[in-house]
C-alpha cells in the first residue's frame, strides 16, 4: 500500500490566473487572460491521457510525425522565436539546428526538469498537472532533432512528478505513440526517466550529463557544447521542460502564429509565469512574453500582502535567485534614443517588460521567468544572506574561486548581520565579487555574483548600515590569505563589462537601470 | 557485512540499466534501489552497486556524497525536509522549523528523541510560491503555520510506511521505461 494519496487537485496546483477582476488595468496584461500551455490544468485528472486526449492531447504529435519532415519542424520552432525557459534564454530553433548527427553516435534529447533555482516553482507544475503536454512534446522534438532516445533529468525530490511523468510515459507507450513504430513512423522513440538525487548544480546542463552518465554532477568546461558532445558522448540537445512543453503549440499555431502572442520582438510566445513572496496571491500564472513585473506583482499576484496596512514593495527579484534585484523606485535612465529601453525612460524599474532581451538591457535576467516579492519589512542584507548561503552550499567545489568565493561572500554577509564586520568589509564583499566572475567553469558562480552586486547596486545603505553598526577593529589584510586588499576601485580605471565600482558614500538617489 | 538488493529490485535495475548506453548511467537509480530496501546506504551496498555496474568503489562513493539525498548516516523512518531559501524564509519557515525542533526535541540535523522523524533542512524544493512548505518522506506541504507542521509531522510518525518497489511513491518502473500500475 502506499502511503501517497494521490490528490486529485495536487496541493501546488493553483488554477491559472482568473479574469482580473480589481482596480488594475493595464496594457500589456491581457483580459481575459491568455491560456495556452496550461489549457489543461483546469481539467480534473488532467494528468491521465483520456482527460487530455478529449481535450487535444497528441494530435499534434500524429500530424508531425505523420505528415511532417523534421527540418519542417526546426523552422517552424525557429519561426516561434521561443528563448529557452531554463534561464539563459537562447532561442531554442538555433539549438537544435546545431545538433547534427556524427557518423556512428546516436542523437539524444535530454529535458532539464531539475527545476531547483530559488523562487523557480513552474516545471514541476508542469509535469504534475500536464505531463502528456511533455511526453508530446518531447516526441515531436525527437523526431525533429533525429534522436531516438530522450531522457528527462527530473530532479529527485520530485516524486509526484515522476510518478504522473512515468505514469505518462506508460501510457503513451500503450497506445503505441512511444516505442518501436510511433503513430505508425518507422522512426523509434522512447523516452525515459532519470531521477535526480538532490543537487542544484545538475541543472546546469553539462553537470546535468554527467549526472545522468552516473557520475558526481560537475559541470564540464565549454566548449564541447552539448550539442556537439553531450550525453555519453553524442550530440545533445539539452532543453528545459516548458521549452519542450511548448513544443506542441508552436507546431499546432505554426511558429510565426505562435511567436505573434508574445509581445515583444525575438522573443515569442506565451509562458508561465510565477510570483512568490510577499503578494496577497502569489502561484502560477500564464501569460504572454512581455508583461511587466507590475502585473505581475499588481495584477496577476493580487498586489502587496498587507498594502491595507501600509506595506508596499521594497525589491523584486525577477528570475531566480541568480538574477539581480530591481527596485520599484529606481527609474530607467536611458535618454539614447537608440538604447533598447528607451521607451521605457523615466519608467520605474518593473515597468520594463519581462523579457530576455530587456532584462538584460536593465541589467538583470529574465532567469526563470519567477519573480521573488519583497516588501518593506525585508531587511535586504538578510535576504542576500540567505541566497548566498544557498549558492555556497551548492557550489560543486571544482572551481577554487566559486567554492572559496562564495564562501567569503556568506562569511562576510554573516559578519554584517551579527554586527562584527570590520569597516572595510562592504569594500572586500564587492572586490571578491569582481574577482570570481568570469573565473569559473560553469555560470552558478557568475549568477552567485552578479546577484550580491545587485543587492550592493540597489540597497548600499542597507549593507553600509550594518558596518557601522558592526564594532569589529579595522581589517588590514584579505582573510588569512597573506594577500593585502587591494583598495577598491583604486586598481583600474577601466570597469570591465559586469564589474562593479562601489560608489563611495550614501547614495540612495541613485537612478537605476540602463547604463 | 554483506549486502545484495532484494530479487525484485535486482529485476528492476537489470531493467533500468538496458536504458542506457553504459552501464555506468544506473549508479544513481541503483543507488536509490540500495536506499530504499535499507534506509541510507550503507558501506556494503556501495561495494554491491561497484561490482554490479563494474565501477571502482572510489568511483561509487564519490557519487554518494556528491548528492544530499543519499543518507549517508542511518536516518529515522521518517524524514522531513524544510525548505529555508528564501520565498519561503519570507512567509515564516523559521518559525516552522523552530516550532518542529521544539516539538521533537532536536535540532535540525538530528533525529528525534523517540527515533521516529529526522529533521533536515533543506534548500528550495520548487514550491516557492506555496511556502512556507516541507517534505516529509515524499510528500509536500505546503502553506504551512508552526501548528500545522507539527500535527502533520505528529500524525506521520505512527503511520505504515510500507512503499511498493522501486519508485517514488506508488508508481512502479516498468520494462523500457514505461510502468503497470
Ligand atoms: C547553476 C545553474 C543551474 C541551472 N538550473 C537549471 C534548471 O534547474 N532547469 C533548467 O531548465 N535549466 C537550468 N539551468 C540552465 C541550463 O544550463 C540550460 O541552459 C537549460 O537547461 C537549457 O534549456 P533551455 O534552452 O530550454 O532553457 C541552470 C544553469 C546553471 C548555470
Ligand atoms: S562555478 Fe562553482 S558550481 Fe560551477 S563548476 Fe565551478 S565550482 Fe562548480
Ligand atoms: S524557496 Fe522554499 S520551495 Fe522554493
Amino acid at each position: 500500500m502506499s502511503v501517497i494519496v494521490e490528490p486529485d487537485e495536487p496541493p501546488g496546483a493553483h488554477p491559472p490566473a482568473p479574469p482580473l477582476g480589481g482596480p488594475y488595468r493595464s496594457d500589456t496584461l491581457p483580459d481575459p487572460p491568455m491560456i495556452v500551455l496550461t489549457d489543461r490544468w483546469k481539467l480534473e485528472r488532467s494528468y491521465t491521457i483520456e482527460v487530455a486526449e478529449k481535450a487535444g492531447a497528441y494530435v499534434t504529435a500524429r500530424r508531425a510525425l505523420t505528415e511532417m519532415e523534421p527540418a519542417k519542424l526546426i523552422d517552424e520552432v525557429k519561426a516561434a522565436n521561443v528563448r529557452g525557459r531554463g534561464g539563459a534564454g537562447f532561442p531554442a530553433g538555433v539549438k537544435w539546428s546545431f545538433v547534427k548527427p556524427v557518423a556512428g553516435k546516436p542523437v539524444y534529447l535530454v529535458v532539464n526538469a531539475d527545476e531547483g533555482e530559488p523562487g523557480t516553482f513552474k516545471d514541476r507544475s508542469i509535469m504534475e498537472l500536464d505531463p502528456h503536454r511533455l511526453v508530446e512534446g518531447c516526441i515531436i522534438s525527437c523526431w525533429a532533432i533525429g534522436a531516438h532516445v530522450g531522457y528527462v533529468y527530473v530532479r529527485g525530490e520530485l516524486a509526484l512528478s515522476i510518478r504522473r511523468l512515468e505514469r505518462a510515459i506508460a501510457e503513451a507507450r500503450e497506445k503505441g505513440y512511444l516505442g518501436a513504430k510511433p503513430f505508425g513512423r518507422d522512426f523509434p522513440i522512447e523516452i525515459y526517466v532519470h531521477r535526480g538525487a538532490g543537487a542544484y548544480i545538475c541543472g546546469e546542463e553539462t553537470a546535468l550529463l554527467n549526472s545522468l552518465e552516473g557520475k558526481r554532477g560537475e559541470p564540464r568546461l565549454k566548449p564541447p557544447f552539448p550539442a556537439v558532445e553531450g550525453a555519453f558522448g553524442a550530440p545533445t540537445a539539452v532543453n528545459n521542460v516548458e521549452t519542450i512543453a511548448s513544443v506542441p503549440d508552436i507546431v499546432k499555431m505554426g511558429g510565426a502564429k505562435w511567436a505573434a502572442l508574445g509581445q515583444l520582438p525575438n522573443d515569442g510566445g506565451s509562458r508561465i509565469y510565477g510570483v512568490s513572496g510577499h503578494v496577497k496571491k502569489p502561484g502560477l500564472y500564464e501569460a504572454p512574453v512581455g508583461i511587466t513585473l507590475r502585473d505581475l506583482i499588481y495584477g496577476l499576484g493580487g498586489g502587496i500582502r498587507g498594502a491595507e496596512n501600509g506595506r508596499t514593495l521594497k525589491g523584486v527579484i525577477p528570475g531566480g535567485a541568480s538574477t539581480p534585484i530591481l527596485r520599484p523606485d529606481f527609474l530607467v535612465h536611458a535618454p539614447d534614443e537608440k538604447h533598447p529601453l528607451h521607451k521605457w525612460h523615466g519608467k520605474s524599474e518593473i515597468d520594463v517588460p519581462l523579457g530576455v532581451d530587456t532584462m538584460r538591457a536593465l541589467g538583470t535576467m529574465l532567469g526563470t521567468c519567477c519573480a521573488i516579492v519583497m516588501d518593506d519589512t525585508v531587511d535586504m542584507v538578510e535576504a542576500a544572506r540567505n541566497l548566498m548561503r544557498f549558492f555556497h552550499h551548492e557550489s560543486c567545489g571544482q572551481c577554487t574561486p566559486c567554492r572559496e568565493g562564495t564562501a567569503w561572500i556568506e562569511r562576510i554577509l554573516t559578519a554584517m548581520v551579527e554586527e562584527r564586520a570590520r569597516p572595510n568589509e562592504l569594500e572586500l564583499l564587492v572586490d571578491v565579487s569582481n574577482e570570481i566572475m568570469g573565473t569559473t567553469i560553469c555560470a552558478l558562480a557568475d549568477g552567485a555574483t552578479m546577484a550580491m552586486l545587485g543587492f550592493v547596486k540597489k540597497f548600499p545603505e542597507e549593507l553600509r548600515a550594518y558596518v557601522k553598526r558592526s564594532k569589529a577593529p579595522g581589517l588590514t589584510a584579505g582573510l588569512g590569505t597573506g594577500r593585502a586588499l587591494p583598495v577598491l576601485g583604486a586598481s583600474s580605471d577601466v570597469v570591465p563589462p559586469g564589474r562593479l565600482v562601489l560608489p563611495r558614500g550614501e547614495s540612495g538617489t541613485q537612478r537605476g537601470g540602463a547604463s | 557485512m554483506t549486502f545484495t538488493l532484494s530479487p525484485e529490485r535486482e529485476k528492476l535495475l537489470d531493467q533500468i540499466i538496458a536504458r542506457y548506453p553504459e552501464k555506468r548511467a544506473a549508479c544513481l537509480p541503483a543507488l536509490q534501489l540500495c536506499q530504499e530496501q535499507t534506509g541510507h546506504i550503507e558501506e556494503a551496498a556501495v561495494a554491491w552497486v561497484a561490482e554490479k555496474l563494474a565501477l571502482s568503489t572510489a568511483q561509487v562513493q564519490g557519487v554518494v556524497t556528491f548528492y544530499t539525498m543519499f543518507q549517508q548516516k542511518k536516518v529515522a523512518p521518517n524524514v522531513v525536509w524544510i525548505c529555508r531559501t528564501l520565498s519561503c524564509e519570507l512567509m515564516g519557515a523559521k518559525a516552522v522549523q523552530q516550532a518542529l525542533e521544539k516539538k521533537l526535541g532536536c535540532h535540525a540535523g538530528e533525529t528525534s528523541k523517540d527515533g521516529k522523524v529526522t529533521l533536515l533542512k533543506a534548500e528550495c524544493l520548487a514550491a516557492c510560491g506555496y511556502g512556507p512548505m516541507m517534505q516529509l518522506n515524499d510528500e509536500y506541504h505546503l502553506a504551512l503555520t508552526p501548528e500545522k507542521a507539527v500535527e502533520i509531522v505528529e500524525a506521520a510518525k505512527d503511520r505504515a510506511r510500507d512503499l511498493p518497489i522501486g519508485d517514488p511513491g506508488g508508481w512502479q518502473f516498468g520494462p523500457q521505461g514505461g510502468g503497470t500500475r
